[in-house]
């Protein structure tokens, strides 16, 4: 096995799924020649050749339209969209069209198109290259979100995406696209969506979190263990659409306190949704109000302050300290 | 000699040429560019190449964050402002700071903005937009800043700047449609560098983007890029006609940037060396520097001055953006006119970590 990075892993996916399936194409900016912006996409042209490694004309919106069309019309497209925050132009055939034309048809046409997009801060990139909005896209019915935390996972969780039947927008947290080298199987296999995974165990408090912020709260969870002897749970998403419902409430019925850690903005963010749910499933189990540890609710700010935005270790700590001693 | 420009309601393939790469006139000389003028649009090209090379030197050492040069389309960002009126609008695109600091932007702000620091966007007076990092965006607001102008009765005109991969974007052709619609005052300036990061030209359209003005009812004229004197004919003609009520043009100038997309981009993976070499034979610089030795009009002690001068601007910008830093708070107080409650509350859990951090962090 190889031992890959996050983006290597997601080259390596794209790479394994295309070789057994001549319907997968990879189409976006900058996605065939230049191998991708960040190399997600390296070599697939040379592999692939320029029908199946596309680059298109610079237009999400006609990205996103063109492979639901793609899509229904018998293709299996890997869309690019090369920085969350420019889905934008794009967001009309994604959340009108790609989301609903499995439900409009009751069932006739499906979109199974996946929309993989680099996401979240932490890379002091220009402005208008660190969002991670994907809150809106789980408030949009129809369409499955998935954002990955580690390299195994990102291949597995990618191949799976690819095989669903529905549109799904697949994250690729860029702080960590280089951040570690994991084992990574050759062949296509699958880790499944909706699932998500204990990437620690403890009985104190629960962390729960998605993408780059896993590691963040991984090393909190250390930081807790050492100074306060807390064994907190980290529960990874993986899957944010549809959750992985069973492994919340088991986990918050476990610690009974709960921090959600998501680097989006708080308000309407999916940390009120978890809060929510998990009020309303096990509220008698809870020793303390869920806390959310979040980016805020202002826009991502340009490099120079980029730090103060985003959550750390030491504002998870904070998070931790509030429900273990409510 | 061929005949003087006209920008027309037809498309013009050839692109309008008045100053050949060997410093030659190809055109007489446009009404109103007189010696002085040539001189300023000279010494902003020289000034505006030293910016370039200081950044990309500034990113390379890490002073710098993530920068987008423009060096080899000098006579676009120099030539599509300096015949315009100061409170004309200007709506660029991160490549075109050059043409903001040539409409009155201080060469600190737009050091800070790259710096990472949002002051570097804080233009009062200048009639400028912020850089818009969202490909062709720029291109609708340029049309509502006309529209307005018009409206209001401003006489202003608006410049939308934007490179050959804007055109491929729907807000492209809305902002054309619009402007063809309303037959607004407006510069549709798009600097066709013949690439798109990665993307060739022939990957964005399957016709001459000037060609594109003729379905939107929007005039249409192609230039040399590399041109000065074609490019100050282009704009300022375009620009009377906004201003005579005539409607939009379209201006598609054909040049080339040198160097990478921007710093975090490797141009050897989609272009070749002798490619950027052809381009620099047409270097806008040299082509008027030569002109202008030629006419007498400039010499070695000029440029030996003007270089020192130059330094030492660009030195100045260097230490005062350095010198400015935005505070943590920042991040809370423009989003509202006025904060909302969470904004209020967030403002202070981070004020308070900021003492905490000052009294030497906490146990
Ligand atoms: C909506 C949107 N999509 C993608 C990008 C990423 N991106 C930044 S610049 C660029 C290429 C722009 O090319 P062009 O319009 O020709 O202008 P140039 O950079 O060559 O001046 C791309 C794809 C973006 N900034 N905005």
């Amino acid at each position: 096995m190889a031992k890959l990075t996050l983006v290597e892993a997601v080259r390596d996916g794209l790479a394994a799924e295309m070789r057994q399936d001549p319907r997968v194409i990879v189409l976006g900016e900058d996605v065939g020649v230049n191998g991708g912006v960040f190399r997600a996409t390296d070599g697939l042209l040379a592999e692939f050749g320029p029908d199946r490694v596309i680059d298109t004309p610079l237009a999400e919106s006609g990205i996103i339209g063109t492979a639901i069309g793609l899509a229904i019309g018998g293709m299996r497209p890997v869309a690019e969209i090369q920085f969350m925050d420019f889905i934008a132009p794009g967001h009309d055939q994604l959340v009108s069209h790609a989301a609903r034309m499995r439900n409009r048809t009751r069932g006739a046409l499906t979109v199974p198109l996946v929309i993989r997009t680099p996401s979240g801060g932490g890379i002091r990139p220009p402005e208008h290259h660190s969002d991670s909005t994907e809150a809106v896209y789980c408030h949009y019915p129809g369409i499955k979100v998935v954002i990955p935390s580690n390299p195994y996972d990102a291949k597995g969780l990618l191949i799976a995406a690819i095989r669903d039947d529905d549109p799904v927008l697949f994250m690729e947290p860029k702080r960590i696209y280089r951040a570690q080298r994991q084992e990574v199987p050759a062949e296509a296999y699958t880790v499944p969506l909706g699932k998500a995974r204990v990437a620690r165990e403890g009985n104190d408090c629960t962390l729960v979190s998605w993408g780059a912020m896993v590691d963040v709260c991984l090393e909190a969870a250390e930081q807790a263990e050492r100074e306060h002897r807390w064994q907190a749970e980290v529960l990874d998403l993986r899957t944010l659409n549809p959750m992985d419902i069973d492994a919340v409430i088991a986990s918050a019925e476990k610690t009974g306190r709960v921090a959600v850690v998501h680097e989006a903005p708080r308000q309407c963010g999916l940390g009120a949704e978890i809060a929510a749910l998990i009020q309303e499933r096990v509220f008698l189990y809870l020793q303390a109000p869920v806390v959310r540890v979040t980016g805020y609710d202002v826009p991502f700010p340009l490099a120079s302050l980029e730090d103060v935005y985003l959550p750390n270790v030491r504002r998870v700590m904070a998070g931790i300290q509030k429900v273990m001693q409510f | 000699m061929g005949s003087a420009p006209t920008v027309t309601g037809e498309c013009v393939q050839a692109p309008l040429q008045c100053l050949t790469p060997a410093g030659e006139l190809a055109a007489p000389l446009p009404p109103g560019l007189d010696a002085n003028r040539l001189v300023e649009i000279y010494r902003w090209m020289v000034r505006l190449r030293a910016f370039d090379s200081r950044a990309l030197r500034l990113q390379r050492q890490g002073r710098l964050g993530t920068y987008a040069p423009y060096s080899g389309q000098e006579a676009c960002q120099v030539c599509s402002v300096l015949p315009l009126q100061r409170t004309d609008w200007i709506c660029p695109t991160y490549r075109d700071h050059g043409a903001m600091m040539v409409h009155g932007v201080p060469m600190a702000n737009i050091l800070r903005y790259w710096r990472g620091d949002e002051w570097g966007s804080h233009l009062p007076g200048v009639y400028t937009l912020p850089i818009s990092i969202p490909i062709a965006t720029q291109c609708l607001h340029a049309v509502g800043l006309a529209w307005a102008a018009r409206l209001r009765g401003t006489g202003q005109v608006a410049v939308a700047y934007f490179g050959d991969g804007a055109t491929s974007q729907g807000d492209f052709h809305e902002a054309m449609n619009f402007a063809g619609v309303f037959r607004l005052p407006v510069i549709f300036f798009c600097q066709n560098n013949l690439y798109a990061i990665s993307v060739p030209l022939a990957r964005q359209t399957a016709a001459p983007i000037v060609t594109k003005a003729a379905g939107y009812g929007v005039a249409a004229l192609r230039v040399d890029g590399n041109d000065p004197i074609a490019v100050w004919a282009a704009v300022s003609q375009a620009a009377a006609r906004a201003r005579a009520g005539e409607g939009a043009t379209l201006i598609e100038a054909l040049t080339y940037r040198y160097g990478p997309h921007t710093t975090a981009d490797d141009p050897t993976r989609y272009r070749s060396e002798d490619e950027v070499r052809q381009w620099q034979e047409r270097d806008p610089i040299t082509r008027l520097h030569r002109y202008l030795v030629h006419q007498g009009l400039w010499d070695a002690a000029s440029e030996e001055a003007l270089q020192e001068q130059v330094k030492a601007e660009v030195a100045a910008a260097v230490a005062e953006a350095e010198s400015l830093h935005p505070a943590p708070t920042d991040i809370f107080d423009y989003v509202y006119g006025e904060a909302p409650w969470y904004i209020r509350e967030q403002r202070r859990e981070v004020l308070a970590e900021a003492r905490v951090g000052e009294g030497g962090g906490h146990g």
